[in-house]
């Protein structure tokens, strides 16, 4: 109810500001929607004038220029065979990984866990959890907010490497950090 | 040397008199064989006990679908018919005489007729007549009127009717199945008559579905998609193709599974951490209710036909085994003992059966238990098996599997006596699941 009130009272100083608009139900919606849709043009991107309607445009597009997370380090921590613990050779990833979300507050991240490709794939699902659990305890342990992190599993549907063989085995047993 | 050679020549013309009406039918036979090996169904193993039928040709029937070969294939699939010889010098309709002598001389003890007329408004009435060929009595007349695209429907429904009346239990052979494939990158959700054929897509998406569980009404699915880079739950209507997220809580959210009523859904949630079984409400989503606490993984929950039960696997004794939880209250009891990795459950409508896969010896393999003594006895002879699913009367199990390094959907007797390969889409072949009757 009180957001309401402050809408209409700013749609009533809009509307005082323009020329000729009658402050009644229907044009407050209106104003409403062209509010919005001017928003939506400048997301897109066309040169508006937001002055008039003292709307303060946002730009997603920034947001999608850096999704790689830290330069120069690693995105993939890989798992031995039925191990689900971080093995002491990803410790500076982990590190570096943490340095960034720490200095990054407003940035998210997926840990998508993998298994190999053998097994139920309910039971893989469950297991590449395991692995994305680790690497987010982990960035956890080393001060990085829960909330930046989420951690989910893709088991065995997305493979790196299609071979059956015990190499191509050990590369899709892994958590990717995917930044949002 | 003139009377050898005129001899020779009676004997060739007295030959060819002899043979030529066989001849043309052999012609005419062969002529019609790759129509009808389109419909040859890949049916291996012999039954013990196999009731011997003659399915013959209906009259007016299509030569290239034809209603009596579709009927044959459905009971042979079944694995408790046996086709006999049903070749006849003319073509037998419903109104024809049963020359019982004839099929008991080949040891049917069923004979089937009918055809198959197209009306003047371009649908088609077709009939037939069931009679039991030791004593002569009809045991079923039907007709039935349809339009084109349902001759098949209505040939699986002739089957349904024959098995029925023959071995007492309701017949699957008008219900469908979901099934996964992956080609080319891509990823389909099919729906299926329960030979394979007729595939429709319910879903195509560049991401992984996994999953699908059929509504007990039979007219939704609920499977796990990725298209969102993470997993989710939907619930599709596939009459309609309207889904609605029913999952998408924090972490990974996968394998659904209906309970009888159709009111609730029972998955895998990892948002508390760790992979644990929750219910929501099937309609309105939700928030999710924990159902059990354990340490290890909880997952691939699937409720017994009465409610009485959910059987799920868990790793919580440290290997994943299949245990089950009473529903009015109780300690879930283990089930699975003789191998160290038993999924993928899936119980008989009637309670007494479970299917599930377990590895031996590094290779994946379908187990069929007797739950009434834990004795369990794998039932295939293929290394690569995935997610068995029993159908709605408890007689056949669908499965995925590999054969000489193909992918296949195969339907198996639960003493894995009688196997079927069902024709399907090609691509990777994934995670089948047998729709329930449908209710009206």
């Amino acid at each position: 109810m009180k957001r309401f009130a402050l809408v209409c009272f700013l749609t009533a100083l809009l509307a005082a500001c323009s020329s000729g608009v009658k402050l009644d139900p229907a044009s407050v919606e209106d104003r409403n929607t062209s509010a919005l849709s001017t928003n939506a043009d400048a997301n897109g991107g066309t040169a508006n004038a937001t002055s008039e309607t003292n709307i303060r445009s946002v730009d997603l597009s920034a947001s999608n220029k850096d999704t790689a997370g830290p330069a120069g380090v690693e995105r993939i921590v890989f798992f031995d065979y039925d191990s689900y613990s971080i093995k002491p050779e990803y410790q500076a990833v982990i590190e570096a990984h943490a340095r960034f979300l720490k200095a990054n507050a407003n940035r998210k991240v997926n840990l998508e866990g993998n298994t190999d490709t053998r097994g139920g794939r309910e039971y893989n699902l469950a297991l590449g959890q395991k692995r994305a659990e680790a690497v987010r305890r982990a960035l956890v342990l080393l001060g990085v907010s829960d909330n930046q992190l989420e951690a989910i599993s893709f088991g065995m549907e997305k493979p790196l490497a299609m071979g059956n063989d015990e190499a191509s085995f050990a590369k899709n047993r892994r958590t990717e950090f995917s930044y949002r | 040397m003139d009377r050898v050679l005129l001899r020779a020549s009676q004997g060739v013309s007295q030959w060819v008199s002899q043979w030529s009406k066989p001849l043309w039918l052999a012609v005419f036979w062969l002529m019609a064989l790759p129509a009808w090996a389109q419909f040859r169904v890949e049916v291996t193993g012999v039954g013990l006990t196999q009731i011997p039928i003659a399915l013959t040709a209906f009259k007016g029937e299509d030569p290239t679908q034809r209603v009596s070969q579709i009927v044959q294939a459905d009971l042979e699939r079944s694995g408790q018919f046996k086709s006999v010889d049903a070749s006849t010098p003319g073509v037998l309709d419903e109104t024809s005489r049963i020359d019982t002598a004839l099929w008991r001389s080949r040891s049917a003890d069923d004979v089937v007729v009918g055809s198959v007329t197209k009306l003047a408004d371009g649908r088609f009435d077709v009939r037939y007549r069931l009679v039991d060929s030791v004593r002569g009595d009809e045991l079923l007349a039907q007709s039935f009127v349809v339009p084109a695209p349902d001759l098949r429907l209505v040939s699986h429904k002739i089957a349904d009717a024959i098995y029925e009346k023959l071995t007492g239990v309701r017949g699957v052979f008008s219900t469908r199945i979901a099934y996964v494939t992956k080609q080319a990158g891509k990823f389909n959700l099919w729906v299926a008559d329960a030979d394979g054929q007729n595939a429709q897509s319910a879903l195509t998406s560049p991401e992984p579905i996994i999953s699908p569980a059929w509504s007990p009404n039979g007219r939704q699915l609920a499977y796990v998609s990725f298209e969102s880079r993470k997993p989710v739950v939907y619930v599709h209507d596939v009459a309609t193709g309207k889904r609605r997220l029913v999952a998408n809580f924090k972490g990974s959210n996968s394998a659904p599974a209906w309970s009888p009523d159709g009111k609730q859904i029972a998955l895998t949630l990892t948002r508390d951490g760790g992979s644990q079984l929750f219910l929501i409400d099937a309609q309105n989503g939700g928030d999710a209710k924990r159902l059990i606490q354990s340490n290890g993984i909880d997952t691939e929950p699937t409720f017994s036909a009465d409610g009485q039960f959910l059987y799920f696997v868990s790793d919580r004794g440290g290997s994943p085994q299949i245990y089950r939880l009473p529903l009015a209250g109780g300690a879930p009891e283990r089930v699975t003992f003789s191998s160290s990795y038993s999924i993928s459950p899936s119980v008989s409508p009637d309670g007494r059966w479970l299917a599930y896969i377990a590895r031996v010896n590094g290779n994946f393999k379908l187990y069929v238990m007797d739950l009434a003594n834990n004795v369990a006895n794998a039932v295939t002879d293929t290394s690569a098996d995935e997610r068995p699913s029993f159908a709605p009367n408890g007689r056949l199990i669908v499965y995925a599997t590999q054969i000489q390094g193909r992918e296949a959907l195969m339907t198996t007797t639960l003493d894995g006596k009688i196997k079927a390969r069902l024709s399907g889409q090609s691509g990777d072949i994934h995670e089948p699941h047998w729709a329930p009757f449908k209710t009206p």
